[in-house]
């Protein structure tokens, strides 16, 4: 049976599940005069009634689409023919992939899958069974619970309680969606970092001066395994970030003060929606206009100054990646700066004090500290940028000072660490998850200052 | 209902003659030795017209109270004294506006200028998230008042002594002005406000968001200001009206209805409407 | 008063002030002019970069909409394609049609003979211009024997040529030698090529061949990638809303989620790609490069995006709403579901549709669950894989061939015409449906 027939049979299930439970309903009560006598509305006797058959049997479906191919798959290897018996691994993966890519019957014919027709066919046996036992189990669960259910029915039922204590039990588990996601990259990323660590030493990784991983895969190698030391990288990232925000800060900060106290309100109107186009803008486009616009200009502006430009140097990131955060630093600011009092203004302003006066020795200071909370929040985003820097940043780490040259970022590494086919278990995969977890860490620090800066700050002028 | 009614008619009744000749403000506009003097003042809102025709001098040492109901250009008026409805949008002001002879609104007036000489109290207490003497300090500051950091002190000192302040925050000058209680917030501004040694102080509704004593002891400290400046103050209390002003404006409906001695006003008003807030009628 | 604490009063006289205040006016207005327009710089510097960033971009793109052709004589001869009788479907699919096309050169140029000038030749036609043919054939299998005339895609070589984004020597990027360049300026003299509409732009996939390399591949995956996120995260995002904005307690627990919340709509997103790669795929064993997975890690990060939305257009329904609802005995949940969340839900779906322009052009955390891969096929499922249009313009940045290089600019249009149209719904829905309470 395919999958959306069954999908199609449980609707129908819950469906009369709802429309028999409701009539019953309303006949216990004695027809539509004893309505009243009902606990609830007819209605919810129906979704009472619905809830039962769909809830087992949609849990049933979610189990077993998960656990089913795993399973099937457990079952095929044992079957395998000879020459692939003793594979493992990647290339164990290949050999499936090509199993399952003949079961689709979309094989193009080639000697391996010449070899693997008979398994695949022992495949294609095995899902049609799981498929017609899942179907059948399925179907049982949605007339027995929407059976149960229907035989419950009294006036004395409060079947709105219990439908309004499930919709309440999905909505709390919808708002803990959150916590879960944190939780899950925080294990995914800690339990691959604990396994690098224990492959290189944890002080090696934060304070060694060297990044190389590239020499770590070389099978002469074992034991010796590459470099690893990310301090180039933090400086790198560091160093990108630094320009992002010597761009995006004054100037980010200048267009909403501009915005704020000096625009005429046309003005405004015209000029925050072309910033939230820049704002819209996907990073890949800066990346691609950062390696293919800005980079070559600054080469030939260097070349016109005697100056050495790399042409994936750190400032033409940067100078990019800031215009990038121009209008998340600008809107931040619009915001804090509009909440602060306009009695302070007055009360500058009637002491004689000139506009900039007001606005650099009364409104910014009354909005530092939500100012503050913007900028960490900008820096967060800076080091978390990967398609700009993946895009127009360099790959060799390096450690300098210099924004002329090129550097590579913890994103940068991540990236390429982790695209392309590499076996999961190398240092050098497992050094991608090392980096995410300092990445996540540092963000999450700079993160959380900000929002409870911003919020003490909200708080104080509400 | 019918004395509302009759009241309103007599509003109708007192707008300014045609053609912009004299208002018909009732008593003596004048002062003896005005600082401001103000002939035929309006001012519009977009399509409001905030105040009408409104003429009153301001005396050098004295206090002019400005009473009348909400909404009746009170507000509007003192705040032309010094140009802070330039920070409305859509506001204009016609008529004549002199600070000392000099035109108000004239294209040579200085704003900056013109502030330094009319300060402004506010009806909420509005100190600067600074440090109490760094509030007092900031109009010194931002004029170059002080070469010194002990002139600075001098004035900081003095302000905050005039403003009855110096002896509760001479401990914490270097505290947040945001700390202190609503009272001494008020009065911090008024010393703020004195530091720069204005000549007029303008004050709108300075006591509304304080307690019974915090406002007494505002009222003392006008009282002493009066010697030393020429103060206009917006308030909503006639008590508080003819405890402090030597002279009473009385505005209704953006005109000035009456303006007269204090003791007068509250004894015999000359105008119904004034009687009729005075005595508690309406407002 | 206790006097001996305090310094000696000094009153400034008024004229004094004046006199100080006049003498340091000029400098301060000074000061007030140049902060000022240090502000009206940063507006225009910020426009005015916007405004290159797009001009640079449709300037290098907008050629791309039109491809250079070559008008050819086909002889579709069951000879040259190698047919014999009564050729069926199947056996149509397998002939050799570039042979067709090669034939056709050669007629245009008899006097090119040798081998390596007959392979110089062919290179000015499509290495993919057979497989264009040979779709043609199959859909109208009568037109074999025939001699047609067709428009067929000339190499990017030519095309860039044509266009005039190179030159022609290679000092000027040219990549054609001379005999080569001869016979396109006799072919142009011939009026046999022309720029037309570059249909395979929008209608193919991927391709290493810049002239048969398209979008729709990537659009499609997006698409389904953009469905697999919505249908996850907005249920799961309003929800949420409701719970913490209607029902939530005020305690430590749903403290920490809302920070949670908060700190998620921060995290870079290259993490939830590391989170995709860790969980999806590696513990799930679900496919790698399906939009499926693409959209289940974009789903988790538009989530806390749709969450603060939705909570802010519940926020917006005044109680009174709340209050008329129980006072006639709605129980809290049908309050909630009958009368505040209808009035919420324009809110809602414009906070959805920016959480949805966010994911569509968000590319890095796709990286990590292989939606990188060069893939040909236009996917069909949500299970195919694909990759989706910002990653397209990823791995088109980085080929090297010129043509590709109009192409990316041209699929960044696209993209941010797409990002445009939702935009624009959101601002529409949001004043049409606005309303002050």
């Amino acid at each position: 049976m395919q999958f959306s027939t069954l999908l199609l049979i449980l609707c129908g299930l819950v469906v009369a599940s709802f429309v028999l439970a409701r009539r019953r309903a309303i006949a216990t009560a004695g027809g539509y005069k004893g309505i009243r006598s009902l606990h609830s509305l007819p209605a919810y006797y129906g979704y009472f009634a619905a809830m039962w058959a769909a809830g087992p049997a949609l849990l049933l479906l979610l189990l077993w689409s998960a656990a089913s191919d795993p399973i099937i798959m457990g079952r095929v290897v044992e079957v395998l023919p000879e020459p692939y018996r003793s594979i493992q691994g990647p290339e164990l993966d290949l050999v499936l992939n090509d199993v399952r890519v003949l079961a689709a019957g979309r094989g193009s014919g080639t000697e391996q899958q010449q070899a693997l027709q008979g398994t695949a066919a022992h495949y294609q046996s095995l899902q049609a069974a799981s498929r017609s036992l899942l179907a059948t189990l399925a179907i049982f669960l949605a007339l027995a619970g929407g059976l149960y259910a229907y035989r419950r029915i009294n006036p004395r039922l409060q079947a709105r309680n219990h439908v309004e204590r499930v919709i309440r039990a999905v909505l709390v588990g919808a708002s803990t969606i959150a916590v879960f996601t944190t939780l899950g990259i925080l294990l995914s990323v800690v339990f691959e970092a604990a396994r690098f660590f224990s492959r290189v030493p944890f002080h090696e990784f934060l304070f060694g001066m060297e990044w190389s991983p590239q020499t770590a895969i070389r099978a002469d190698q074992v034991g010796s395994s590459g470099a690893f030391g990310a301090v180039p990288l933090f400086t790198g990232t560091l160093l990108i970030s630094g320009v992002a925000m010597l761009v995006a800060v004054p100037i980010g900060l200048m267009i909403a003060i501009y915005l704020c106290e000096y625009a005429a309100p046309r003005v405004r109107a015209l000029v925050k929606p072309v910033l939230e186009i820049l704002a819209g803008i996907p990073t890949v486009v800066y990346g691609y206009f950062a390696a293919i616009t800005m980079a070559p200009l600054l080469r030939e502006l260097g070349q016109a100054l005697g100056l050495q430009v790399a042409s994936e140097s750190a400032l033409g990131v940067g100078l990019v990646m800031g215009v990038m955060i121009i209008p998340f630093v600008s809107s931040l600011s619009d915001d804090v700066i509009n909440a602060v009092p306009q009695s302070l203004r007055d009360g500058s302003l009637a002491l004689g004090a000139t506009a900039s006066e007001t606005i650099k020795r009364v409104v910014l200071p009354a909005a530092l500290p939500g100012i503050v909370g913007g900028v960490l929040l900008a820096i967060s985003r800076a080091i978390g940028e990967t398609m700009i820097v993946v895009m127009a940043a360099g790959l060799s780490a390096r450690m300098t000072a210099n924004p002329l040259e090129a550097v590579t970022t913890v994103t940068v590494q991540i990236v390429t660490l982790l695209v392309g086919d590499q076996e999961f278990d190398s240092s050098k995969t497992l050094a991608a998850f090392a980096l995410g977890l300092v990445l996540f860490l540092v963000t999450l620090l700079l993160n959380v200052v900000a929002l409870v800066v911003v919020r003490r700050y909200r708080e104080q002028y509400e | 209902m019918a004395s509302r009614i009759s009241t309103t008619m007599d509003a109708a009744a007192f707008v300014a003659p045609a053609g912009g000749g004299e208002p018909g403000t009732v008593g003596d506009i004048h002062a003896s030795d005005p600082v401001i003097t103000v002939r035929g003042g309006n001012v519009h809102y977009g399509e409001t017209h905030a105040l009408k025709n409104v003429s009153l001098d301001i005396g050098r040492n004295e206090v002019v109270a400005l009473i009348g109901p909400s909404g009746c250009g009170k507000s509007t008026f003192i705040r032309c004294l010094n140009r802070m409805n330039d920070t409305i949008e859509g506001a204009r002001v016609t008529g004549e506006f002199r600070l000392d002879g000099q035109d108000i609104y004239a294209p040579e007036m200085d704003v900056v200028m013109l502030r330094t000489r009319v300060g402004m109290v506010f009806q909420k207490p509005n100190p600067f998230a600074k440090s109490i003497y760094e509030n007092v300090a900031y109009g010194p500051r931002i004029h170059g008042l002080a070469r010194s950091r002990s002139e600075l002190d001098d004035i900081v000192y003095g302000s905050l002594r005039r403003a009855g302040l110096l002896d509760e925050v001479k401990d914490r000058l270097d505290r947040p002005g945001t700390g202190l209680s609503g009272g001494q917030q008020q009065r911090l501004c008024i010393a703020r406000a004195i530091a720069v040694n204005p000549e007029v102080i303008l004050m709108d509704e300075p006591c509304s968001a304080l307690d019974p004593i915090a406002t007494a002891r505002i009222e003392d400290l006008i009282d002493e200001l009066s010697q030393n400046y020429a103060i206009a103050i917006v308030t909503h209390s006639m008590q508080q009206a003819a405890r402090v002003s030597r002279r009473v404006a009385y505005f209704h409906l953006g005109m000035l209805v009456e303006v007269g001695a204090t003791d007068k006003i509250f004894t015999n008003p000359s105008h119904r409407l004034t009687e009729d807030y005075v005595t508690g009628r309406f407002g | 008063m206790n006097t001996e604490l305090q310094p000696p009063d000094r009153n400034l006289a008024s004229a004094q002030v004046r006199q100080i205040v006049e003498a340091g006016l000029a400098r301060r207005y000074r000061r007030e002019r140049r902060f000022r327009a240090y502000g009206l710089l940063s507006v225009v510097s910020g426009v005015l970069f916007l405004g290159f960033l797009l001009a640079t971009i449709a300037l290098n793109g907008y050629s791309a909409f039109r491809q250079t052709k070559l008008q050819l004589d086909l002889d579709l001869d069951p000879v040259v394609l190698g047919l014999g009788d009564g050729a069926d479907a199947g056996v149509l699919a397998s002939a050799d049609y570039q042979a067709v096309v090669k034939a056709s050169l050669g007629r245009l140029f008899p006097q090119v003979v040798g081998r390596k000038e007959r392979r110089e030749l062919n290179a000015l036609v499509s290495a993919s211009a057979g497989y264009i043919l040979r779709d043609m054939v199959v859909a109208h299998p009568e037109l074999v024997g025939r001699r047609i005339t067709a428009w067929l895609p000339a190499d990017d070589t030519v095309d860039m040529l044509f266009k005039g984004r190179v030159g022609r020597g290679p000092d000027a990027g040219g990549q054609l030698n001379q005999a080569q360049l001869a016979w396109v300026d006799e072919l142009i003299a011939d009026g046999r090529i022309a720029l037309r509409f570059n249909t395979a732009f929008f209608t193919n996939g991927d391709s290493r061949e810049p002239e048969m390399a398209g979008i729709w591949g990537g659009t499609k995956g997006s698409f389904f990638m953009l469905l697999v996120t919505l249908v996850l995260s907005f249920p799961l995002g309003v929800s949420a809303a409701i719970y913490l904005e209607e029902f939530a307690p005020r305690n430590r627990w749903v403290d920490f989620i809302e920070v949670n919340i908060n700190n998620l709509a921060a995290v870079p997103s290259i993490v939830f790609g590391l989170l995709g790669l860790a969980v999806f795929i590696n513990f799930f064993g679900l496919p790698r490069s399906a939009p499926l997975v693409g959209g289940l890690v974009l789903s988790l990060m538009t989530l806390p995006v749709i969450i603060i939305a939705s909570r802010a257009a519940l926020r917006a329904v005044p109680p009174s709403v709340r209050e008329a609802a129980l006072g006639i005995g709605s129980s809290p949940m049908q309050m909630v579901f009958h009368h505040v969340l209808p009035l919420a839900m324009p809110g809602m779906l414009t906070g959805a549709i920016i959480g949805m322009a966010r994911a569509l052009g968000e590319s890095a955390p796709l990286l990590m669950v292989g939606m990188v891969a060069f893939i040909v096929d236009v996917p069909s499922t949500p299970l195919d894989p694909a990759t989706v249009l910002p990653v397209q313009i990823y791995l088109w940045a980085d080929s090297p061939e010129r043509a590709f290089a109009e192409r990316t600019s041209a699929a960044i249009l696209v993209l941010l015409g797409f990002l445009l149209v939702m935009n624009m719904a959101a601002v529409w829905l949001r004043s049409r449906f606005e309303r002050h309470w």
